[in-house]
């Protein structure tokens, strides 16, 4: 695909100029101009405080000290005893671990099934959807109250199966399970949407000429949709495990009292740098995981496009 | 004729000395926030030459807005902070000390109650309460008639006799309680300096850079607090789900009693549709030691008022924590007065609600916190370590005080 559109791109100005070169660099030109604004505004509000965050990370920097002596390497050092940095950096793996397939296997299972049925499909794209839509503070208030072992409906439905009643959110074991499914049942709308789109840019024909050869429809499955689908899922894993490697707002929310879960069970990587940062002002350190996260984060990214990413020539 | 008028105006107001603007900093609490407007039209209008600008913010920003703004040399002169973070905000040079000469410290300490001492750090104090907090039990009368009890406890043997008559349903799942137990509330404050010491012991040492509850007393207070929910099954934390949950249930009337501070009065008597009333903390049947948590919100002065505007500020505070104001926040917002004269006035100690939190004050200890949010986390880490994983309370005091003596040592190094 981006080869021939280069090549088109090549050729048309060719056609209608006399110097081609000139106009091209004028196109550039136009095209950087545009893109100076936004380039400007990720310089100022992404970039230089991602570099200073580097650079607060080397010291002793708290809000409420007028001294903000430079420590070098000591904060990075401070991390590796830092027990409860090593729980959220397991507990934010968990999530990623439980949540990125779980939506990914959902959402696809879903799509399929909406591409099957005719009526209502609107309708259930719409229900599925609306999780995605609802802000998340709403979201988890709901799922406090569903999941409250003294009058959730999860728990009578339990009883009603004569299942002992579970402490769900108040316990340190079921915490961080109960939290990742309020991430990925507000996710699933989104990956359904995705793998519908997916689903619909592959060519019916393939489909047409696998049942002229007798395919059986699990085979198609096998062997068109999932490679075909390849893109859709690398990118809704990718972007999945990012959003989950930086799993702030719902752990938050679910646990007012205390957060991060009873015992620090439900604590991320992301909260415990809001934590550190804005509740006791150690900006240094927090700063120093942050980097620690930006690199995790920058090293998955890269194994899975390098790993995932597949051409088909079909 | 608008532009005569505007004239007019701007005459009279160069006339008149310019007058020195004061801003005046606290969180945005509605009964605080409105009261404090009534108090500042009346200084103001004593002094003619001062006016009073008051700015709020949501509480979760309100730390980290004063510590961005005054390095700035922005924000406010006068500024409201829970005692709690004044041994940060005295470091990091923010507050100046209250001119002596105003202030003195005998007048202080003879004026106010007892707990106005944490603002005095390295000889100087930095800061003046309006009013202070302590805490009390809450009981549901209704629940009691109901379950048959016929008084409030005043030992914590009664407290748990009558807890467990009003409970219904076991862990986890009840449908009353009979206690809400909450760590994370007011609970890990009782503990830490009611419990210990009415076992005998003492949560700190006297300068506050040692702890010293990892003791007999500390285990005993441990043991006794986490009994309430493993043994005597009274009630469980987070009972209702959200940010104030034992009070909230307890509104909702389905919980016996809370422990709470004298801050909740004015949210207690809006929401609670029942009878209620409130008794002091319960003491031991064998000794009686009485002691009680008492915590406040004091006002500083900052490193931006300077001159004339610090000699307003004196005046504002003066005014603010004057026995007159201290009696409107009183009637407006429900905090007990700081003035022990007040605190000794008859007919507010027989007051069947604000009595209790009154006559706590005389033993009321306040802890000497240098970082409130990491100091309470290590407290409800250990209790719950106890209650939700079967944690021996010996182990749980020993990995609070370790936990807590790490963070007091990062501060006084």
């Amino acid at each position: 695909m981006a080869t021939t559109s280069e090549a088109r791109g090549d050729r048309a100005p060719a056609r209608s100029s006399a110097r081609p070169g000139s106009l091209r660099r004028h196109q550039i030109l136009t095209a950087y101009t545009f893109l100076l604004l936004p380039l400007l505004f990720f310089l100022i509000v992404r970039f230089i405080p991602t570099l200073m965050a580097l650079r607060l990370s080397l010291f002793d920097w708290n809000i409420l000290k007028e001294q903000q002596p430079f420590l070098g390497l000591e904060n990075y050092r401070a991390l590796l005893q830092d027990e409860k940095f090593g729980q959220a950096l397991k507990n934010t793996a968990l999530y990623t671990l439980i949540g990125v397939p779980a939506q990914l296997v959902l959402g696809l299972g879903i799509a399929l099934l909406l591409g099957r049925i005719r009526a209502f499909q609107g309708l259930y794209r719409a229900l599925y959807f609306a999780p995605y839509v609802t802000p998340i503070v709403a979201a988890a208030w709901v799922w406090q109250w569903v999941f409250s072992p003294q009058f959730g409906p999860v728990n009578t439905f339990l009883m009603w199966l004569h299942i002992p009643p579970q402490a769900f959110l108040t316990s340190p074991s079921q915490a961080l399970p109960t939290t990742a499914a309020l991430v990925v049942w507000q996710n699933l709308g989104f990956q359904v949407v995705l793998f519908l789109a997916g689903l619909a840019a592959i060519p019916r024909v393939y489909y047409e000429v696998a049942e002229i050869d007798g395919a059986s429809s699990p085979q198609a499955f096998w062997k068109i949709t999932l490679p075909l689908l390849n893109p859709t899922i690398v990118f809704s894993v990718v972007t999945g495990t990012i959003a989950y490697l930086q799993l702030f707002t719902q752990v938050v929310n679910l646990n007012f009292t205390d957060q991060g879960g009873p015992l620090g069970s439900t604590m991320t990587v992301a909260l415990y740098i809001y934590q550190l940062a804005f509740g006791r002002y150690q900006m240094g350190y927090a700063s120093a995981i942050t980097v620690v996260l930006f690199v995790i984060i920058l090293l998955i990214t890269l194994l899975q496009l390098r790993f995932l990413t597949r051409r088909y020539d079909v | 004729m608008r532009k005569f008028l505007t004239l007019a105006l701007t005459l009279t107001a160069t006339a008149a000395a310019a007058p020195v603007t004061l801003t005046y900093w606290q969180y945005d609490y509605a009964s605080k926030v409105d009261t404090m407007n009534k108090l500042i039209q009346k200084f103001e209008a004593q002094n003619p030459d001062i006016r009073i600008k008051q700015e709020t913010f949501p509480y979760d920003a309100y730390n980290q807005k004063v510590a961005s703004s005054v390095p700035a040399g922005q924000g406010p002169d006068v500024v409201n902070l829970y005692y709690g973070w004044l041994p940060q905000y005295v470091d990091s040079g923010y507050l100046q000390p209250l001119p002596a000469k105003d202030f003195p410290a005998k007048q202080i300490e003879s004026t106010f109650v007892p707990m106005v001492q944490t603002s005095k750090i390295g000889g100087q104090y930095y800061a003046l309460p309006t009013a202070v907090r302590t805490l009390a039990v809450f009981y549901n009368k209704d629940l009691f008639k109901q379950a048959g009890v016929l008084t409030p406890p005043r030992t914590w043997e009664d407290f748990i006799a009558a807890a467990q008559k009003v409970v219904k349903g076991a862990p986890p799942r009840f449908t009353t309680l009979g206690f809400g137990i909450q760590p994370d509330g007011q609970d890990y404050h009782v503990v830490r300096e009611v419990l210990v010491r009415q076992f005998g012991g003492a949560p700190y040492s006297k300068d506050g850079r040692q702890v010293t509850y990892d003791s007999d007393a500390g285990v005993k207070a441990m043991t006794f607090y986490t009994d309430l929910y493993t043994k005597y099954k009274l009630g469980t934390p987070n009972f209702f789900p959200g940010n104030n949950s034992y009070r909230d249930a307890f509104i909702a009337g389905k919980v016996g009693m809370i422990i709470d501070g004298s801050f909740a009065i004015g949210t207690i008597q809006k929401g609670a549709k029942f009878n209620w009333g409130v008794v002091p903390l319960p003491v031991f049947k064998g000794n009686g030691v009485r002691s009680n948590f008492g915590s406040c919100w004091v006002n500083g002065i900052t490193k931006n008022a300077k001159g004339d505007k610090l000699a307003a500020a004196v005046k504002f505070l003066k005014f603010l924590t004057s026995e007159d104001t201290q009696r409107t926040w009183l009637q407006s917002v429900g905090e007990i007065p700081a003035s022990k004269k007040l605190a000794n006035d008859p007919t507010l100690r027989r007051d069947p609600v604000y009595g209790p939190f009154v006559y706590a004050l005389p033993f009321a200890h306040s802890t000497l916190f240098v970082d409130e949010a990491g100091q309470r986390k290590a407290w409800v880490d250990a209790i719950n370590s106890v209650i939700l994983q079967g944690d021996s309370p010996t182990n749980a005091v020993k990995k609070a005080a370790a936990d807590e003596q790490k963070i007091l040592n990062g501060y006084y190094k």
